[in-house]
């Protein structure tokens, strides 16, 4: 048998640590790994990622990642569209949970204008923003479950993310892309009732959960497929600028909510679950512990939201009352000057972040005092991830890069935008 | 450390190296798995033996969801007065708020002398259109409002899928005028 060479650009390395490949014969042509393209349209590959994996035997040596195939310009869009008619393109960055990058949206621009939103609102938006992060880690746990081969659980979560969707639909008048937020409030007060049948369904939800402890957590198949497979450093995590459960998986308790209180997260009870390696399993183990705290989030809320008015009274901000559009001249001409013009934020400059269910969700606005976003950047935490994606999967199997990548939970819309 | 919420256990973390031996053989936690699935199983069948809960998958277009929210955004509504001309003034608002910018007006001159303008042709491309009410809350007359059903929004042909002025207006109103129908903040 000839002598194997492979090319040093290749992180040999890294393979090395994690598996002795060197007595496996390279198999594919002139004594090169072979190139396997994953993607961009396979159905491993949430979204759309392209991924060109070469390999000796099953490891692989070298993997490269490319993003951006779901570019839809939505930075050029922001600068297009006015603040307000900008608002339904936010729903569709991380279209799992709408609501957040609504808020966020939302939220910025209050930042800039200054307006603080009433108690009521602010109340609402923590409730709807934690009943997102549910149901986007239902989504992502569902889609772990499946890519592992356990589809019962998968049906079993996505049926419960649905009745949360539909429930969402009562309130907001659409079941995924909500465009709820307005700036200073929201578009319509929830209807009566919602509240008590809100609490019957996360309810509901609490067997159903016990029943996904059950299937999963010491199944060996799925431990065997998770722990000790895609590791990541606390040092390489951070230094990679990843957010959001994927750095708590590795033991560091930052979490936006905690860090830097937006909304009502200061005055409601609940703690930050971390992991302790920072593999697949640890990522699983704290988007389960996640689901927890933001039911008890949801639970304190219905409890806790106040009577009183909705929207902040600002008039140069959002539309005004229908009742003040019929009726007076002054509602009239306010309503057309912000539907023609936008509202106008004084110049400068801000940077708001919340926590989205994958990390930190930034807005960075700069505005030139007209109707529209001079420039409007989102940091997307998916993206940081991608970055990094590499160098977690070289060294594991070609089975392994199905898991790792259910657990990042890449987004397509929020990533490539 | 805060509390718990009642019914849902604290979910343990298993250590990798801390497996117990009826981890480590496959057999004990299948059959607690398919104990839990069973359950599931018997429970949907007696639910379904006992008509509380239909089938969950409709055939859409030709069914239709009986039970959409209220407040859903379905198909868009043109509002008429009560002699069947259009509510609408053609201020054209609800094309300049339009996101998706799917909302075509144009305006002429009405037989009123009370009513400046009408709109000569007001089409809505659904096939273009994102459904997030902004067109209903821009109008300051009323006169376009979404249903919360969505009928014969499928189409084969997406030059059917413009909608002209004829079909947004099929809502025949009745005596009162001011009834509430559908999407309207």
């Amino acid at each position: 048998m000839p002598e194997q060479t492979i090319p040093a650009t290749y992180k040999i390395e890294e393979v090395k640590k994690r598996r002795e490949i060197l007595e496996l014969p390279i198999a594919g042509p002139g004594d090169q790994p072979i190139k396997v393209n994953i993607g961009p349209s396979h159905p491993a590959m949430h979204g759309t990622i392209k991924m060109i994996a070469e390999l000796v035997g099953e490891s692989i040596v070298n993997i490269d990642v490319e993003p951006g195939f779901l570019h839809r310009g939505f930075e050029k869009m922001m600068e297009d569209h006015n603040y307000v008619t900008a608002l339904p393109y936010t729903d569709r960055l991380n279209y799992v949970s709408a609501m957040i990058n609504n808020f966020g949206y939302a939220e910025t621009i209050e930042k800039l204008f200054g307006i603080e939103v009433t108690e009521r609102c602010a109340w609402l938006r923590t409730l709807f923003a934690e009943l997102s992060r549910v149901t986007d880690h239902y989504t992502c746990q569902a889609a772990i479950c499946s890519e592992i081969g356990a589809m019962t659980p998968f049906l079993y979560l996505m049926q419960a993310r649905d009745y949360i969707w539909e429930h969402l639909n009562w309130a907001s008048g659409a079941r995924q892309t909500y465009s709820y937020a307005r700036i200073g409030g929201l578009a319509r007060d929830i209807p009566d009732g919602w509240l008590g049948k809100l609490k019957e369904i996360l309810d509901s939800n609490i067997p159903l959960l016990k029943d996904i402890h059950g299937l999963m957590d010491r199944n060996r198949i799925f431990l065997d497929r998770t722990q000790g497979v895609g590791e990541i450093s606390k040092e390489d995590a951070i230094n990679a600028g990843i957010t959001g459960p994927f750095l708590r998986s590795t033991g560091i308790d930052y979490d936006v909510r905690k860090a830097m209180p937006y909304h009502k997260y200061a005055e409601v009870d609940w703690e930050v679950p971390v992991g302790k390696y920072g593999d697949n399993y640890d990522r699983w183990f704290v988007r389960m512990r996640e689901i927890e705290e933001s039911l008890k989030i949801c639970y304190q809320c219905i409890e806790r939201i106040p009577s009183g008015p909705l929207n902040v009274d600002a008039f140069q901000a959002h539309l005004p009352d229908k009742a003040e559009v019929y009726d007076n001249i002054e509602g009239l001409i306010n309503h057309f000057k912000i539907i023609i013009d936008g509202p106008k934020p004084p110049k400068g400059s801000i940077y708001h972040c919340v926590e989205g269910s994958n990390g930190e969700l930034g807005f960075f606005l700069v505005s030139d005092g007209s109707g529209h976003a001079y420039r409007l950047h989102v940091r997307a935490p998916s993206l940081m991830i991608m970055g990094q994606l590499d160098k977690i999967i070289i060294g594991h199997q070609l089975a392994d890069i199905i898991p790792i990548f259910g657990t990042v939970n890449m987004v397509g819309g929020e990533c490539d935008r | 450390m805060s509390q718990q919420i009642p019914g849902l256990p604290d979910m343990t973390y298993i250590d990798r190296e801390k497996r117990t031996f009826l981890d480590q053989i496959y057999f004990w936690e299948i059959t607690r798995g398919i104990l839990i699935t069973t359950k599931h199983f018997f429970r949907n069948m007696a639910k379904w033996l006992t008509f509380r809960k239909g089938g969950v998958v409709i055939l859409y277009p030709e069914e239709m969801r009986p039970d959409y929210s209220q407040n859903n955004r379905g198909r868009h509504i043109l509002v008429q007065r009560s002699d069947g001309s259009p509510r609408c003034v053609a201020c054209k608002m609800c094309a300049t708020n339009c996101p998706a910018e799917c909302i075509t007006i144009v305006a002429e001159e009405s037989d009123d002398s009370n009513i400046q303008k009408r709109p000569k042709v007001f089409e809505i491309d659904v096939s273009r259109c994102i459904f997030c009410g902004f067109c209903v809350e821009a109008c300051p007359v009323d006169a376009i409002r979404m249903a919360p059903t969505t009928e014969e929004l499928a189409g084969y042909n997406r030059f059917r899928m413009i909608y002209d002025k004829k079909t947004l207006m099929t809502w025949k109103p009745t005596v009162n005028d001011d009834v509430v129908h559908g999407y309207n903040p």
